[in-house]
């Protein structure tokens, strides 16, 4: 049953995008920026586990469902530090510039914690091998093979997909983060306290895209500095695909990609330009469909 | 304006460029070639500065245009220059540039023309992915060497190629967009809206600014192509669009000299940061992020009057 | 001020290229008084294909420090002069410039990617400088003049080695193939193998491509599946094979995978872990085989940097440097035109990657070994001569 284990394959690896995009679109929603850095968010994470994983393994035992659990908040944790850090740090002084400086000091900062990460002293560039967080079981319905690993990163992102839905719309602090999105002035103006709602959103999002990383390392356990970046790339065009800004949509577009990615993947003669063609997704939506497949169209006010 | 000076200016500098080039036997390689680079990246950030400075787009695929130049104009030469004879291999070289720019600025059109509606940070990405969607298409061309790409590509670009064609781009680039027609340009950089309603095309003048700057890049490209005499897939993604991108931050967005000064330093620096290799790179992510938090009008800005800013 | 603007940067060109270029006048190496024989390196120590840069410089500057505290050769010592790429075009020929021009070097050391070393070669042949790859494969290299050598095989043998181990001794009648499309080595042992299988009689039943550094592999792998090949043939770097054979497990394809010697590292079974059981690949050689020099050679490396066990590219960085100093040994020179002379007329170098004699195309001609992953190590199978 070929078709059914790519479709199986695709909606896998489009998990993994949706839980990436789900960072992006938060931080546009807020502030109305590409964060670059948040593809290296994901490979800080996938690191961050790496070096707990061996602290926990003694505390509670190697490849056991807490050990894994610890790993993945902790990590989580301190990437949502990191992130609060960028943001303190490169973003919040340009506030009040023109987006493109913004975009640019972006690029910077993914570029600086690549390279350090890189250096010899820090990380390496050499591909080290992520360890086993839970043991790996493999599935069999049909003739179709499921990994435990893949099976998990689907639950959990749709389990995480609807946690954030709920504190979008259910939470004070997620009325607080709609209003922003809106309006940051007339927000400001109702009380919202612009700058914890901002760190709020990058913590969030970090942490996302530090979940990812962790994910992304169990069905692919080699991590190296760079690692974050197609898949950076790829969920960008995945959050644009569905709406940016637009949390269902950025899951939807990471599994319709995951899903499209496959499927040219399997098709010898085109398996080749696989790098292209998210990029190609993204022309086509951005000429045709501006606002992707679950946003709302705006008129530009003069 | 009038420029009185300019032809001449011009004239000046090619034949400048060019008496130095005779010499160019007993210049040490090694500088030569790094003057040579500089030459080019001149070409490059001032062809740059066209889109992203003085128009207001955000083009972050320039290395693609650059690569079309290169890829044609060295498939052309590889093909003709072998057979040709000695004194007709300017005549080809020259013609295998200006192809290159051609089918180069074909790429601008087809890059510029989608990019119409689009702005700011989607615009951005848009052109990283058509300057992506450029080098995985060189990278399975087999015409093109595919992964291997193109080698033994004959060594003809010297001082005199490299620094006249910078010379041209900036007299090109400064007339145009100092001409009554090139206030257009400034104008759409400003606000597009009122452009339009005051009766500017802002269309026309992003498609145009795409097609020169990307004819330029192509130039730079076949350059490129004629003095590292190899070219890969890999030498023209996202990071090389970066680094241009960097020169033109760094001489201020629309500010020419101040881009030429940024090209110069910024191909130099590495040579001179050599000592510290291992630093390098994050020497390099440290100054964009300082630039842009402290200095965001580059270095050398020249004070203009400005419009409204957004 | 606008006026001023235009001629100030007219001018400001020239005096720049004035500058730089009168800045160079005259040939360097006029200053090498010390006594010492300046060597130049240029590897990709940083950037994404930094690992097997910094393998084959510490291979060579191993080679080079036994060197030097043996005395030297000839009574000069080796002064070993590095510069990094960073896996950039671009950069190799202007480092290589640099390397010769500003500091004299007389021979060449480098690079493992075909790419990069077909930069470099048109400079050092036209230079009259002899370059030693260490790993890099394309034919083409070579090609380039009569200064380039490699201390490697090439891809049109190791391709034959493969092809003709996965029909007689795999008995595999189809085979899929799964290529690095942005590797110019992968598609070239690639097209090799492919060559060779056919003409041995086998079936190439799918051909799939992929983009090193990918991290999912299994749209690629389930088509190959169901092609029902008896082997896949993945002819790309440990870092991909190693994800590529745990996905392959993963969705059930249990067919034999093998590889060449972008295998070899013991990354690969760091990585893959159980899913390379039973898997195959080609390389350059293996301790078992090893002469006294190599087990040696892999004696000192885990010494100098950290117990790091070296691989291939490590192994042949430190054959390189060693070849070279044979041979300024047999010129007894440090003269560039008879290093190369005497780099041509090597015959039964003694390297830790095996005996290797230089053919008429500045090619190493030496055996390959085969080598089968079992109970998670590398365990010798067989060898082949050319």
């Amino acid at each position: 049953m070929d078709w059914i284990q790519q479709l199986v394959n695709g909606l896998a690896l489009g998990s993994i995008y949706a839980l990436i995009a789900l960072g992006y679109t938060m931080v546009y929603g807020v502030l109305r920026f590409i964060n670059f850095a948040h593809a290296d968010v994901l490979m800080l994470g996938a690191y961050a586990a790496f070096f707990i994983a061996p602290l926990s393994a003694k505390f509670f035992g190697a490849e056991s469902l807490f050990g894994a659990l610890a790993v993945v908040f902790v990590a989580a944790a301190i990437c949502a530090l990191i992130g609060i850090l960028i943001e303190l740090l490169a973003y919040r002084p340009l506030r009040e510039r023109p987006k493109l400086t913004v975009l640019i000091t972006a690029i910077g900062v993914s570029l600086f914690i690549e390279y350090v990460c890189q250096h010899e002293k820090v990380f390496g560039a050499a591909t080290r091998s992520f360890p086993t967080l839970i043991p790996k079981h493999d599935i069999i319905v049909a003739g179709v093979h499921l990994s435990s690993n893949d099976l998990i990163v689907l639950v959990l992102t749709g389990v995480l997909l609807f946690v954030l839905w709920f504190i979008v719309q259910k939470t004070k602090m997620g009325m607080a983060l709609r209003a922003l999105s809106f309006n940051p002035q007339a927000a400001a103006l109702m009380g919202v306290s612009v700058n914890r709602i901002i760190s709020f959103t990058f913590g969030i999002g970090s942490a996302l895209a530090a979940v990812a990383g962790i994910f992304y390392s169990m069905r692919a356990p080699g991590i190296d500095p760079l690692m974050g970046v197609q898949p950076g790339l790829r969920a960008f065009v995945a959050a644009v695909l569905g709406g940016i800004g637009n949390l269902p949509g950025a899951a939807l577009g990471g599994i319709v990609l995951g899903l499209l990615e496959t499927v040219a993947g399997g098709m010898p003669g085109v398996s080749n330009y696989r790098d292209g063609i998210a990029f190609a997704i993204l022309i086509l939506i951005l000429l045709f469909r501006p606002s992707g497949l679950l946003g709302k169209t705006t008129v530009e006010k003069v | 304006m009038i420029y009185k000076g300019t032809k001449r200016g011009l004239l000046g500098a090619i034949l400048i460029a060019v008496i130095v080039s005779f010499f160019s036997a007993h210049f040490n390689r090694y500088y030569q070639g790094v003057a040579i680079d500089v030459a080019i990246n001149i070409v490059l950030a001032v062809s740059l500065n066209l889109i992203n400075g003085y128009t207001g787009q955000f083009s972050l695929g320039h290395a693609g245009f650059m690569a079309v130049g290169g890829y044609i104009a060295a498939k052309l030469t590889l093909v003709f220059g072998a057979t040709c004879a000695p004194w007709a291999q300017p005549l080809v070289f020259f013609a295998a540039l200006v192809a290159g720019g051609l089918v180069a600025a074909m790429a601008g059109l087809a890059v510029g023309v989608p990019s119409l509606r689009l702005r700011g940070d989607y615009l951005a990405i848009v052109t990283l992915g058509f300057g992506e969607i450029i080098r995985v298409v060189f990278q399975n061309s087999e015409t093109f060497g595919a992964a291997t790409g193109l080698f033994g590509i004959p060594k003809w670009t010297t001082l005199a190629w490299s620094f006249g064609a910078a010379a041209i781009t900036v007299y090109v680039v400064t007339c145009l967009v100092n001409s009554t027609y090139g206030r257009g340009f400034l104008a759409v950089h400003d606000d597009e809206i009122a452009a339009g309603a005051m009766g500017v095309n802002p269309t026309r003048y992003k498609v145009t600014a795409f097609v020169i700057g990307a004819f330029f890049a192509g130039v730079a490209g076949g350059l490129y192509a004629h003095l590292k005499t190899t070219l890969v897939p890999t030498g023209f993604d996202f990071m090389k669009s970066i680094d241009i991108v960097v020169m033109v931050i760094l001489g201020g967005m629309g500010n020419t000299l101040g881009v030429i000064l940024a090209a110069i330093i910024l191909t130099l620096l590495p040579e001179v940061l050599r000592v510290v290799a291992d630093y390098r790179m994050i020497i390099y992510a440290l100054l964009i992020i300082a630039l842009m938090l402290l200095r965001p009008q580059g270095l050398f800005s020249v004070r203009r009057k400005k419009g409204a800013s957004k | 001020m606008r006026r001023l603007n235009f001629i100030q940067s007219a001018s400001a060109l020239f005096a720049i290229t004035a500058l730089i270029g009168l800045s160079g006048c005259g040939k360097p190496g006029d200053s090498n008084a010390s006594g010492e024989i300046i060597v130049g390196e240029f590897a990709s120590l940083t950037g994404k294909e930094a690992t097997f840069g910094t393998s084959a410089h510490e291979g060579t500057l191993l080679a080079v420090e036994e060197i030097n505290a043996a005395g030297g050769v000839i009574g000069k010592k080796i002064k070993l002069v590095t510069e990094d790429n960073q896996t950039k075009a671009g950069e190799s020929s202007t480092v290589v410039n640099k390397l010769i021009s500003k500091d004299g070097a007389v021979a060449i050391l480098g690079e493992v990617a075909s790419s990069r070393s077909l930069e470099a070669a048109p400079i050092c042949q036209s230079s009259g400088i002899p370059m030693i790859s260490p790993a890099s494969t394309n034919p083409k290299v070579t090609e380039t003049g009569n200064y380039i050598f490699r201390v490697c095989f090439i891809d049109p043998f190791q391709g034959t080695v493969m092809a003709n181990f996965a029909k007689n001794k795999l008995k595999a009648q189809r085979v899929a193939v799964l290529t690095d499309v942005k590797s110019d080595y992968s598609k070239g042992l690639a097209k090799f193998f492919k060559e060779g299988f056919t003409k041995a009689g086998g079936e190439i039943v799918s051909e799939l491509d992929f983009n090193g550094g990918d991290k999912d592999f299994k749209a690629q792998l389930t088509t190959i599946k169901g092609a029902n090949p008896d082997a896949v043939f993945v002819p790309g770097y440990y870092t991909d094979a190693a994800l590529i054979c745990i996905q392959a497990r993963e969705i059930g394809l249990n067919v034999p995978m093998f590889g060449g010697d972008g295998w070899e590292s013991e990354k690969l079974l760091e990585i893959g872990k159980e899913a390379m059981e039973g898997h195959y690949f080609s390389t350059h050689y293996h301790p078992e085989v090893g002469s006294p020099k190599s087990k040696a050679f892999v004696e000192a490396y885990k010494k100098r940097f950290n117990g790091k066990t070296p691989d291939a590219m490590a192994a042949l960085g430190y054959d390189s440097a060693m070849l070279l100093a044979d041979a300024i040994k047999r010129a007894d020179s440090a003269e560039s035109g008879k290093i190369r002379d005497a780099l041509a007329a090597t015959k039964d170098f003694d390297a830790v990657t095996g005996k290797t004699l230089m053919n008429e195309n500045r090619d190493a001609v030496k055996s390959a070994v085969i080598l089968q992953i079992k109970g998670g190590k590398f365990t010798y199978m067989e060898t082949i001569n050319p």
